[in-house]
This record gives structure tokens, sequence and C-alpha cells, in this order.
């Protein structure tokens, strides 16, 4: 009964791993089919003595860091207040997901529309509230564009925090509140002592999670950016893709996702790690 | 009174804004599609339409390719919501009834797939499905969809056979129904409204995916998520078309989340949640 998934699995993921592992040792070029010699660990050299590859590993660091503290810090604001009791709760519990059933590239429209130059509703806003003093290019300056994607991927990203937290809120029991309560101690004192070490297990999995997600993921920046301008917000992923893709270079473009991959070891056997252990 | 005044202030009032902040995007899109160029072109953009049209959403349909998108995007969802279920029910039977060596290997397997850089997939696919001369059809997208959400698909699904007592297949086993016999007509319907929830999941996933399908398709098979990103190449960027483009495509997955978010969300923070 498993024969299926498992040969499905292994045709269409396990393969294809192996196979970039192979791509990445040999030259390459996708319009010459015929002709794909062995290079052993040049396309790898290459790579690493190349300072794009530098940039794009700290393009990467920025992107992941920033998208996950801030999505970290509203969905967990975001799960607090939800956790306590208001008329209209179950409406606003239902409606913060929406921004996680979009599709990455509608959200990257809407950022884009959203923070263009002359017509993005944002700088009007800013300019009308005397934040900012005039229309910022968020998008098409390059000490920006950052930001930009940024907040983006926080939106996209922050229900999924709040949701999880949420659920890891509802699981501390009531008691705990209770007693600490006639022990005299203040809200303070019941989230440094309770909620936080009662909450410590779910934070650690959904950082782990959505760190592994966001390292991963290059849609949105594509569609926003395309890593631009000039390199700006080109990420580890999207370098991978680009050369590949755009490139055509399908040797070199794999020994990066291979690179990617040997990155991110660390953080997936943690977490696999984490879940086998219960 | 101190006390509702409180919890106006301290609990309702940040919710709102925060809830303003998730929903607001959204609406911006929508009310973006049905106001006319005039509006749309004028800088600084007014916050409050004047005028309400339906002509993006006109044009888009009559003008562009973007009904074939969307029917090319709907036999894609639905063959992989198909094949992902028929892939994912077996398997998770299994995982739930039998106890086998390399059972728990198998497991975390099914984990670990689920986190390789979709480079990592991505590009020796485009690769094996150009040498094989798939490209650009249904089936290459409707495999790939399929597989890529199967991990997800057979660990909840398995939740929910966990839920369902053996001593039913054993009893129809023993009233001589077949193995094949009793996942299908005992286990499936009990588990009707988890299939349900999977399928569902199946199938958002599949409508919004955007870059296995950029790379799979061509002329011939378009999805809506790569037809809208090519419409920004071209010449002008026409902002009313792709906003109602955008609403069209985003209204089915909003309405569908919503509708099965209580029994996806529990499965999708599950993992997180027992960790």
């Amino acid at each position: 009964m498993l024969a299926p998934a498992l040969a499905a699995a292994a045709v269409l993921v396990l393969l294809p791993v192996l196979d970039t592992l192979w791509l990445s040792l040999h030259d390459v070029i996708l319009y010459r089919p015929r002709l794909r010699p062995f290079v052993g660990l040049s396309n790898y050299m290459h790579a690493l003595s190349d300072p794009v590859f530098w940039e794009s590993l700290g393009n990467s660091l920025l992107w992941v860091i920033g998208a996950v503290s801030l999505q970290f810090a509203l969905g967990f604001a975001a799960a607090l207040l939800l956790n306590r009791s208001f008329a209209w709760r179950g409406v606003a519990r239902a409606l913060v997901v929406v921004p996680w059933a979009l599709p990455s590239v509608i959200i990257g429209l809407i950022w884009t529309w959203m923070l263009d130059f002359n017509l993005g509703v944002l700088n009007n806003i800013g300019v009308q509230l005397g934040i900012l003093s005039h229309s910022v290019p968020w998008l098409a300056q390059p000490s920006t564009a950052m930001a930009g994607v940024i907040l983006a991927v926080m939106w996209q990203g922050f229900p999924f925090f709040a949701v999880t937290l949420l659920a890891g809120l509802q699981a501390i029991p009531g008691e705990l509140y209770e007693a600490a309560a006639i022990d005299g101690a203040g809200a303070w004192g019941k989230f440094r002592h309770i909620t936080l070490p009662g909450l410590a297990g779910v934070i650690a999995t959904a950082l782990l999670l959505r760190m592994i997600w966001v390292a991963n993921s290059l849609d949105l920046i594509l569609v926003m950016t395309g890593g631009g301008p000039g390199t700006a917000t080109q990420t580890l992923p999207l370098h991978a893709f680009l050369t590949a893709w755009s490139g055509g270079n399908y040797g070199h473009g794999s020994a990066l996702a291979v690179l990617l991959t040997l990155l991110l070891l660390g953080v997936v056997v943690t977490y696999v790690w984490r879940s086998r252990r219960e | 009174m101190p006390n509702r005044l409180r919890r106006l202030l301290g609990t309702e009032f940040p919710v709102a804004i925060i809830l303003a902040f998730a929903l607001l995007p959204w609406v911006w899109m929508m009310l973006s599609s049905i106001r006319p160029d005039s509006e749309l072109t004028h800088s600084p953009i007014a916050l409050w339409p004047h005028q309400l049209t339906l002509i993006h959403h006109i044009e888009l349909l009559r003008r562009t390719s973007f009904a074939q998108n969307l029917r090319d995007s709907l036999i894609v969802a639905c063959g992989a919501t198909s094949l992902g279920l028929a892939l994912a029910l077996p398997a998770a039977y299994a995982f739930s009834r039998f106890r086998f060596r390399g059972r728990n290997l198998l497991r975390t397997q099914f984990l670990v797939i689920n986190m390789f850089p979709v480079v990592m997939l991505i590009l020796p696919l485009f690769v094996l499905m150009r040498d094989l001369g798939l490209l650009d059809t249904y089936f290459a997208l409707i495999a790939g969809h399929a597989t890529f959400t199967l991990p997800f698909a057979i660990w909840l699904l398995t939740s929910y056979v966990d839920g369902i007592p053996q001593e039913l297949d054993q009893a129809a086993m023993i009233d001589g129904a077949t193995r094949m016999q009793a996942m299908l007509f005992v286990v499936l319907p009990l588990a009707m409204p988890g299939v349900v929830a999977v399928g569902i999941y199946l199938f958002i996933t599949s409508w919004n995916e955007y870059l296995f399908a950029l790379m799979m398709t061509g002329r011939n098979v378009r999805t809506v998520t790569v037809a809208l990103q090519l419409f920004i190449g071209e010449n002008q960027i026409q902002w009313g078309l792709l906003m109602a483009g955008g609403t069209l495509v985003a209204l089915p997955a909003t309405i569908l989340f919503l509708f099965a978010q209580r029994r996806l969300v529990g499965g999708l923070t599950g993992g997180a949640v027992k960790g």
C-alpha cells in the first residue's frame, strides 16, 4: 500500500536530489544536451570564488533573520491577544489567517502595487501622515528593496506564528495562572514564569520550521524584484535558480543548490531530531 | 466599566489593528480591481474610490487568455488533488495499521523530503521532463504538485486514520472483506472530514504554486499564477487588469481556506505544537 507513494516520492523527489548532485559535477548547458562533460568540483570552486555567492549568502542571512524575527514578533503578539476573551474573538481568529491562503505571486503583486513610487498607497499614506517627507521608490533602490520584500513576507508568514503559538497557549493549563495569581504574581511574572516556559517547545519548533521555509523560498522575491535592483535582494536559492533558469547553466546552478542544502542541513537535522525525540 | 474600557483599549483595539494589517492589502487589491484607469493612474492615488466599474474583469476575461489559464489551473489543481489523495490514502492507512521494520525511518524520510530546497528539486526535474518531452503538459504539473504535497498529506491523513478504531476494519474482514475493501468502504467514509481537509490543502497548494509551473508550462498549459506574472512584462503595467486577475485567483483560495480552516490549522500546526 505504501508502494505507490514511495515510488512517486522516489521518482520525483529522491531521484532529483541525486540528479542535482550529478548535475553539479558536470558542465551542463541546456541548449547543448548531448555534451555534458564531467568537471569534478569546478562548479563548486567557481561558485565559492564568485563574489555574487557571498553577497547572496549575506542577503539570505538578512532575509531569514529579518523575515522570521518580524513574523515571530507580530505572530506572538497576535497569539497573546487572541488568547484573551472578547466578544468577536472567533471571527478575529478565523480572519487573521487570510494572508496565509494567498499565492506568493498575488502577495508579490499586491505589495509591489502598494509600494509603487507614483501610485503606491503606502507612499501616499506615509506622506499624508508626515512619516515620509516624499515618495520612496521602495523596490527600485538597493537601500530599501530588501525592507520592501521583508515587509511582504512578514505579512505572508505572521499568521503561521499567530495560529501555532495560539494553539500552544491554549495547551497551557489555566490552573497554573490561578495558582500564580494566588501567590501574588503580576502580569509580567505570569508571562515570564508560566507562558514562556510552557511555550518554549512550540516556539523552538515553529522557529525552526519557519527558518527552513523562509531560507528555501524564492518565489516572492522573484515576483517582486527578481533579485534586484542589481543583486540587492538576491538570496542564495534565487541565485541558484537564476543561474540555471535565466543563465541556462544547470551545472553551476545545481552546485549552488547543493551548497544551500548543506548550509541548511544543521537546521533540518535539529528539527528532525527534536520531532523524533517524542 | 473601567474593566470594559480596559478590554477595549488593551485587547480589542490592538486586535483590530492586527486584523486591519492582515486584511487591508487584500481589500485594497479587490478595490483596485473595480476602479477605472483614470483613478488608478492618478498620482497620488485617492484612498476612496469615486467610481466603480467591472471593466477590468470583463476585459481580462474577454481580451486575454485568462479564462483559458483559469481552466488550466483548475484542471491541474483537480488532477493534483485526486492523484495526491490516491497516493496518500493507502500510504496513510499502511502507516496507521501496520507495524513494520523501517516504519519510523520512512516517516522521518517523508519529513526530511519536505525540507529540501525547492531549487534542488525543480532544476533536475526540468531537465528530466525536458529529456522525456513532458514539458508543457498537464501531466508534468499534476505529477509534480501531487508529489511535493505528498509528505504533508500522508502525515495529516495518518493522524485521521489513527482516530478510527482498528476493530472496525477487523470486523469487516471477519465478515469477508479484503484489506482494500475495509480501507475503501469502512475507513474512508469515516475519515471523510479529514480527507476533505487534506483535499482542500492539496487543491490550494497546487492552485497557488508558481515556480514549478513557471518552469514546466509553455504555450499549451499555462496556469493563472504564471499568466499573471507574465502580464507584468508586457510593455506597461496595467494594474487594473493585474488586480482583477489577482482577485479572481485569490478568491477561491481564500474561501476554501476559511472553509477548511479549523481542520487544516489543527494539522498544519499540530506538528509544531506536539514538538
